[in-house]
């Protein structure tokens, strides 16, 4: 199932202790940057993975593991939480 | 950026269901009490988790109903397939619990100093965060222009709809029904496209601000369509949820 940002606010918040849906990622691979929001997310398997919604990279990679979250954010080349619109 | 592994913050707590309405024959408006509640913005979201006696446990994220500053309500629409929302909408009584973490999300919201004018666009029940929208704008007697173009499969589909032809006149509230019209229906027919848009969009000339919210290929469809008519990227948010 096919969803955005807002859907892994909870997680997120869970993980990074703050709102990270308005946080501005940018994409390691192609440079785009935009909202945490508005990425392209995958709940189904068996973590959530957040691509890049302009070139489908990977972004980050959560899983939970015995009640811990593993975070990988190696597709990032930043992540700011509080970005200058 | 490196990865790490990071201890789960204790951020659930217990709602208790005060009422629960109904509003279509699937969809039905839950309201909470929510004693730690810290307050929401128009837009936010929640998530719910349901635990079974055997310990399974499930989680939802569900759209906020109500306005700033007004006690929370979620609107869920049953899925027949779904797991949680039979349970919400066919079993859930005032004085059951379930516990919520929430508000979420800072992006998908608007306040009265983020200016406008509005262009509301939602698919089924992304109504939801829409409809605390307008509502937040009605409350907070905000004069920023509005229209809302909303989406149903029908007229008995349509969530909310005494309210939303209240906001008629002070904002543009418009339906288009896609699987059945009732007779001398004036509104639009079918799924939201190009020459909808043309008689309901605001010009890209006036910057206007677009929250879509719906199902993932409602809101793709829509938002490329803005993109199209020259709405920056940056001022159409979006908000997509799974189920069909």
């Amino acid at each position: 199932m096919t969803l955005d940002g807002n859907a892994i606010g909870g997680l997120l918040l869970e993980i990074f202790g703050r709102d990270m849906t308005n946080a501005e990622a940018s994409c390691a691979a192609c440079g785009a940057v935009g909202p945490v929001a508005e990425t392209t997310v995958y709940v189904r398997g068996p973590g959530t993975v957040v691509r890049c919604r302009r070139c489908t990279s990977v972004l980050m990679v959560i899983a939970q593991v015995r009640g811990m979250n593993c975070v990988d954010l190696s597709g990032l080349a930043a992540l700011e939480a509080n970005p200058r619109r | 950026m490196a990865g790490t592994a990071v201890r789960g913050r204790l951020t659930w707590q217990v709602a208790t269901v005060t009422a629960v309405t109904a509003e279509t024959g699937s969809v039905r408006t839950i309201a909470l009490d929510l004693p730690g509640w810290p307050g929401h913005r128009a837009g936010q979201h929640l998530d719910v988790r349901l635990t079974a006696a055997d310990g399974y446990s499930a989680e939802r994220s569900y759209s906020i109903a109500s306005a700033d500053g007004e006690p929370v309500t979620i609107t869920v629409e049953r899925l027949d397939d779904g797991e949680v929302s039979p349970y919400l909408t066919q079993e859930l009584r005032p004085g059951d619990q379930m516990e919520v973490r929430g508000p979420i999300g800072n992006w998908f919201t608007w306040g009265p100093h983020d200016g406008g004018p509005l262009l509301l666009i939602a698919g089924g029940s992304g109504v939801v965060p829409v409809r605390a929208i307008l509502r937040h704008r009605q409350r907070s007697g905000s004069n920023v222009p509005a229209r809302l173009l909303y989406s149903a499969r029908s007229l008995a589909d349509v969530i909310y709809r005494d309210e939303l032809d209240q906001y008629q006149g002070s904002a543009e509230v418009r339906y288009t029904l896609t699987r059945s019209q009732p007779p001398g229906w004036g509104g639009f027919s079918g799924r939201v496209d190009d020459a909808m848009l043309a008689r309901i969009a605001w010009p890209a000339s006036q910057h206007p601000l677009a929250f879509i919210c719906g199902p993932t290929p409602f809101v793709e469809a829509v938002a490329e369509l803005l993109v199209a008519r020259h709405y920056l990227a940056g001022r159409v948010k979006t908000e997509r949820f799974g189920g069909a």
